[in-house]
């Protein structure tokens, strides 16, 4: 599985070999089960921080979305869908999850590459909300949280971004070094609201 | 006693429990309280300060006297109440405050001393010899006066916390709190109904009363169906709300798994709950207070509402005689309900002469109770009648002093209480009660068809708040009963009259306490510590404060009320802190080398939230300093690598980036080179050091600022603040990139030997020379390499996406022990800084200017920088500064302490002649001594000079001659080789 040491042999573009192994932030922390509920890794995609420069909102937003199809979005909102992400990320700031940015972007925004930065993962099921509403101070529930809406919060100490990218499935972002604190907090929660 | 056919337990479910190792049996639904009623125990506990054997005064949360320990060793709870905690098959409770036991308790004796164990005695008895009062009486006093014990160890339970979120919040589901809960869910509000008890419905399951046209129960079922069928209802009962906090945040306890026999084992026992709601709705009901009657805390003396409760609800008899003594017409309906269920009443008592009493048992108005007897049950209670004293034989005394409103929760965001003459009790005051609508008891609506309507009206005010429209809301049919009171707050007789069961406070001491002219109600309370038991005064407060009223010649509106604070109930720390238990308490981050340094034995060190490798033993090294010295001696020598990922790494960009660098360090970086690092100073608004760090042009609008481990989130906040409060017409975007970068030193004279072998493009010195930087590839990974160092050895800092870094590191490492170098620690790094004298924060530690760290030509004198002007102030510049200096030993080598302060050579080592401190010491493997960074007076003038050093802490005085603080290559040569 992808999520486990590998080692790229693949073609870069310069056209050497990669010859350092990837290591997941996750690495034998997931994917975690317990009833009604489970954690795994989000597939491993470029990650870039999108900050537009002063008064370059709209051009950048256009240049969004003749690039990649999706609009720079509001605060507490994220566009596109699986595979081609834009989440707000804070004050001016949208993450842009999974194609490689545009050139032209760079015109209008500080682009910084943050691939690795943010180690994501998807918390899904049933008990989903009710292992959020453990961690979270923030009404995650379906009728207040829609898919599409993000927040920047904190998970017990850890500050985390977090997206309802399905109906039950949230999308989760901490600081990488923090991923094994994140998901014992995560696993601790679930057994909690297992129990009940 | 049970009562055949009454109350609301399965009879068909039989419970087994223990108490105090006596095993009984109670009914699924049962309290201990009320199965130890059933079971004809009397005694449930001793008093606090007397030791008086004490039974069950209350049947709710209020109660004073029935406190247990449940559970053993580190599982064990102190402090239950016996009337709120279910019996469970198995349950173990024990009885707390006696020794040897609860029959025969020794410090019992107290009682016979009572005369002079009043009032702050031991305040005015044990003054002397004024030392023994910490060592001697107090812990005495605090053994002999007591509570349950925690047990000492780890309590090993699981808690829970969570947060839940609704438009209206409804505390207490009694009748006004079920009205409202239903007005509101009918509107569609998203609505929490909380309720203490494990059954919902507050006085309608204590009463006989019917609800339209039923019993009241049955109602209570079908609102509550109703409630559960709905998806926008949640009903949380055992959940006591216990505080109100800012924004409509309210703490509320729940109990999970304290009432199960086997619980599952990850589940939690008690979750604290932090509820956000756009309104509230206050139905908590009201508690009935007790009269202050000579001898009223026997055995048996019991308020006359629980009595119907564990009548009505449990089917118990407090008693085979009883007799009830109260100075209103509620009180009534405990004889009436009782006689009704078959229980002799002996008595009914009213202390108003005019009252009205009916009944078929003896009458008796304008009387009063004086006395009774009984050790440990009550057995005899004595009237006072207008022809002379009667006496009564009873097992128990019914009493009710009126009705005082739940209104504690009002009072926590600040609200005062307000006196009311018609049910002479206090209410919540409705101008302090933003967003909290007080319905039926607890806004003093005793009857309950107006606690019915109360509750439907101040749902309807909270759904107006909420912008939703109100549902037509018809009423069950209720009884109406007008609520008749003549307050009698105290019977006077020679003999004690408790206000304070739980703390044992009487008539006489409030009476003291005004006569010490400690006569305001705050006073009198912590005087005669009334109020402050774990029942927080819901029995005695307002008895206390009519007393207190009495003796000071005041109305009781005159002389006040003290106020309620959170928690409602007691709230162990373990369920507010839980989530903060163990690991919880701090996140843990971990660098992409950690697995590997772990492998390799190297201790962690905690630096900040990071775990950092304070060294790596080898084979034959036995302690941390033999590792250390290889270590040093490995990076001047040969090449050693180091996990340097923690320092703060904050990406700046933008057209006016270069002019925001300029402002914010002190040292100009807009002149900076592409392709060049420069060493920058920052300053604080106030001109004292705020951090060192690397600034790196990546492109013209491009920069790279490193900050060190410590201040990486303050300087990331410091440009935030900046940005956006003090140029916010500047265009710059900064994003920290601390985590998306492993970065590893690689330094000693043989580390471009290593890096050659690595990168795809070979560098030499000419085209990567000191503090150049660039965009490398290596073995095929994009890397950013930057030739700076903090070693003073020829080194560089690689930098690779962290994915790519455990690898990296393992290969650095292979490739470095190849060349006779390896790992180095933090401590190593720590020594070859020193030797440097380079700085950390143990030097820029707050106080410390530009000028004290021999820095001030850093100051550009050609442009503004944060922190400029103030830095220039008096004082902050001269001879007078502590200044950075070295130390090393004179004469031969001795021990240097991190923290010991500088005098003159055999100067006393007193403040008044302090002259600086230690900062940085450490063992010089390269010099082979001691030596070590510190703030001196007028440091750099006394280069030469020997003082001493002296740590009181470790008893340490050390000769040290005063030198530069760069010990080692003080030209800089090695570096730039």
């Amino acid at each position: 599985m992808w999520f486990v040491i590998r080692c790229f042999m693949i073609l870069t573009g310069g056209g050497a070999v990669v010859e350092l192994m990837e290591k997941s932030a996750f690495e034998g922390l997931l994917p975690v089960e317990v009833v009604g509920c489970r954690i795994i890794a989000a597939p491993p995609e470029p990650m870039h921080l999108i900050s537009p420069y002063k008064g370059q909102e709209k051009p950048l937003s256009a240049a969004m979305k003749s690039a990649h199809g999706m609009a720079f979005p509001a605060a507490g909102r994220a566009t596109g869908k699986e595979g081609a992400r834009l989440v707000w990320f804070g004050l001016d700031q949208a993450m842009l999850i999974g194609p490689a940015p545009d050139a032209r972007l760079s015109e209008f925004a500080a682009v910084v590459e943050q691939s690795d930065g943010w180690a994501v993962l998807r918390l899904q099921g049933a008990l989903a909300e009710d292992v959020l509403a453990r961690l979270v101070p923030v009404d995650m529930r379906a009728a207040r949280f829609k898919r599409g809406q993000t927040v920047r919060t904190q998970l017990q100490h850890l500050q985390v971004s977090m997206t309802r990218v399905g109906g039950e499935v949230f999308q989760i972002m901490v600081m990488r070094s923090m991923a094994k604190t994140l998901v014992d907090e995560l696993q601790n929660a679930m057994r909690l609201v297992a129990a009940r | 006693m049970r009562i055949d056919g009454k109350g609301l337990i399965d009879r068909s479910v039989t419970v087994p429990f223990a108490f105090d190792g006596q095993r009984y049996h109670g009914f699924a639904g049962d309290t201990l309280a009320s199965a130890l009623l059933a079971n004809g125990v009397r005694v449930v506990g001793r008093s606090f300060k007397y030791h008086r054997p004490r039974g069950l005064l209350t049947a709710g949360s209020e109660e004073p006297n029935a406190l247990v320990t449940v559970g053993q060793g580190s599982g064990a709870t102190p402090n239950l109440r016996a009337t709120t905690q279910e019996i469970y098959e198995g349950l173990e409770a024990v009885s707390q405050n006696r020794w040897p036991s609860l029959n025969f308790d020794v410090m019992a004796v107290n009682d016979l001393f009572s005369r002079f164990l009043s009032a702050g005695f031991y305040y005015k008895t044990f003054m002397w010899p004024k030392s023994f009062w910490q060592r001697v009486y107090e812990p005495i006093i605090r053994r002999s006066a007591g509570l349950g014990a925690l047990s000492g160890e780890p309590d090993t339970a699981r808690y829970e916390q969570a947060y839940a979120f609704c438009d209206l919040l409804v505390i207490g589901a009694g009748p006004a709190g079920l009205m409202a809960a239903l007005t509101a869910a009918r509107a569609g509000a998203d609505v929490i109904l909380a309720d203490e008890d494990s059954r919902m419905g507050g006085r309608l399951l204590a009463e006989t009363e019917p609800l339209d046209g039923e019993a009241a129960h049955i109602w209570v079922a079908r609102v509550l169906d109703e409630l559960a069928a709905m998806d926008n209802v949640r009903l949380m009962s055992r959940t006591t709300v216990t505080g109100v906090f800012d924004g409509g945040t309210y703490g509320a306890l729940e109990q999970v798994t304290t009432h199960l026999a086997n619980p599952a084992p990850d589940a939690p026992l008690e979750a604290f709950w932090r509820i956000t709601a756009k309104q509230a709705v206050l139905a908590t009901g009201a508690l009935e207070r007790p009269v202050a009657f000579p001898m009223n805390d026997r055995p048996g003396v019991m308020m006359a509402g629980a009595v119907r409760s564990y009548l009505n609800r449990w089917g118990v008899a407090a008693g085979q005689k009883v007799a009830v003594f109260g100075n209103n017409n509620d009180a009534h309906r405990t004889a009436h309900d009782l006689q009704e269920a078959g229980v002799e009443v002996v008595a009914l008592i009213d202390s108003r002469a005019n009252a009205t009493v009916t009944g078929d048992f003896p009458l008796f108005t304008g009387a009063q109770v004086i006395n009774t007897r009984g050790r440990k049950s009550l057995g005899e209670v004595h009237v006072q009648t207008a022809s002379g004293v009667e006496v009564i034989e009873a097992d128990c005394l019914a009493m009710s002093g009126g009705w005082n409103p739940t209104l504690h929760l009002s009072c926590h965001l600040g609200g005062r209480p307000v006196w009311n003459d018609s049910i002479h009790a206090f209410v919540p005051d409705p101008k302090n009660c933003a967003g909290l609508h007080v319905a039926g008891a607890a806004g003093g609506v005793f009857s309950t068809k107006g606690a019915l309507k109360s509750g439907v009206f101040r749902a309807k005010e909270a759904l107006k708040a909420l912008g939703m429209k109100a549902p037509s809301m018809p009423l069950p049919v209720a009884g109406d009963a007008e609520f008749a009171i003549t307050p009698l707050w105290q019977v006077k007789g020679r003999k004690r009259a408790w206000l304070d069961f739980a703390n044992d406070v009487t008539t006489k001491d409030v009476e003291l306490s005004a006569r010490e002219n400690l006569a305001s109600s705050e006073h009198m309370k912590r005087f005669t510590t009334q109020g402050m038991a774990p029942d927080q005064g819901k029995n005695s407060n307002v008895g206390a404060l009519a007393v207190l009223a009495d003796a000071t010649g005041r109305s009781i509106a005159a002389t006040g009320t003290t106020t309620f604070r959170p928690p409602y109930v007691p709230v162990p720390i373990a369920a507010t802190g839980s989530a903060g238990a163990g690991k919880g308490f701090a996140p843990e981050r971990f660098m992409t080398s950690h697995d590997r340094s772990l492998e390799l034995g190297a201790p962690m060190i905690e630096a900040g939230l990071w775990y950092r490798p304070s060294y790596f033993p080898r084979k034959g090294e036995s302690t941390w300093r033999q590792a250390c010295d290889r270590e040093v001696a490995m990076v001047r020598g040969a090449v050693g690598v180091c996990d340097v990922s923690t320092l703060g790494k904050i990406d700046v960009q933008g057209p006016d980036a270069a002019a925001f660098l300029d402002f914010i360090y002190t040292n100009r970086m807009s002149s900076l080179k592409v392709g060049r690092v420069r060493y920058g100073l920052m300053l604080r608004e106030d001109g004292m050091v705020m951090d060192d760090g690397t600034c790196a042009r990546l492109g013209p609008q491009h920069f790279v600022v490193t900050t060190t481990t410590a201040a990486a989130a303050q300087v990331m906040r410091h440009m935030e603040f900046v940005l956006q409060g003090l140029r916010p017409d500047w265009d710059v975007r900064i994003t920290s990139t601390t985590e998306q970068w492993a970065q590893f030193a690689v330094a000693g004279p043989k580390s471009r030997e290593l890096l050659n072998g690595l990168l795809e493009v070979q560098i030499e010195n000419d085209s990567f020379p000191f503090m150049a930087c660039g965009e490398v590839r290596i073995k095929g990974v994009d890397a950013r390499l930057f030739r700076i160092s903090y070693s003073g050895e020829h080194a560089y800092e690689v930098a690779v996406p962290a994915r790519f870094g455990a690898a990296l590191f393992d290969l650095l490492l292979e490739r470095a022990q190849a060349l006779g170098g390896g790992a180095y620690g933090l401590e190593a790094l720590n020594v070859l800084r020193i030797e440097k004298g380079f700085l950390t924060h143990a030097e820029i530690h707050g106080r410390a200017t530009a000028f004290d760290l021999g820095m001030a030509r850093m100051i550009s004198p050609a442009k503004d920088c944060i922190g400029k002007v103030m830095a220039e102030r008096p004082g902050l510049k001269g001879p007078l500064r502590e200044q950075l200096v070295g130390l090393k030993p004179a004469g031969a080598a001795k021990l240097m302490t991190a923290g010991a302060h500088l005098f003159m050579q055999g100067g006393e080592a007193v403040s008044d002649n302090d002259q600086g401190f230690v900062t940085s010491p450490c063992y010089s493997p390269t010099l082979g001594h001691p030596i070590a960074l510190a703030m001196l007076q007028n440091g750099r003038a006394r280069h030469g000079e020997v003082i001493d050093i002296v740590d009181h802490l470790r008893r340490v005085r050390t000769a040290c001659v005063v030198c530069d603080p760069v010990f080692y290559d003080p030209d800089g040569g090695r570096c730039r080789g």
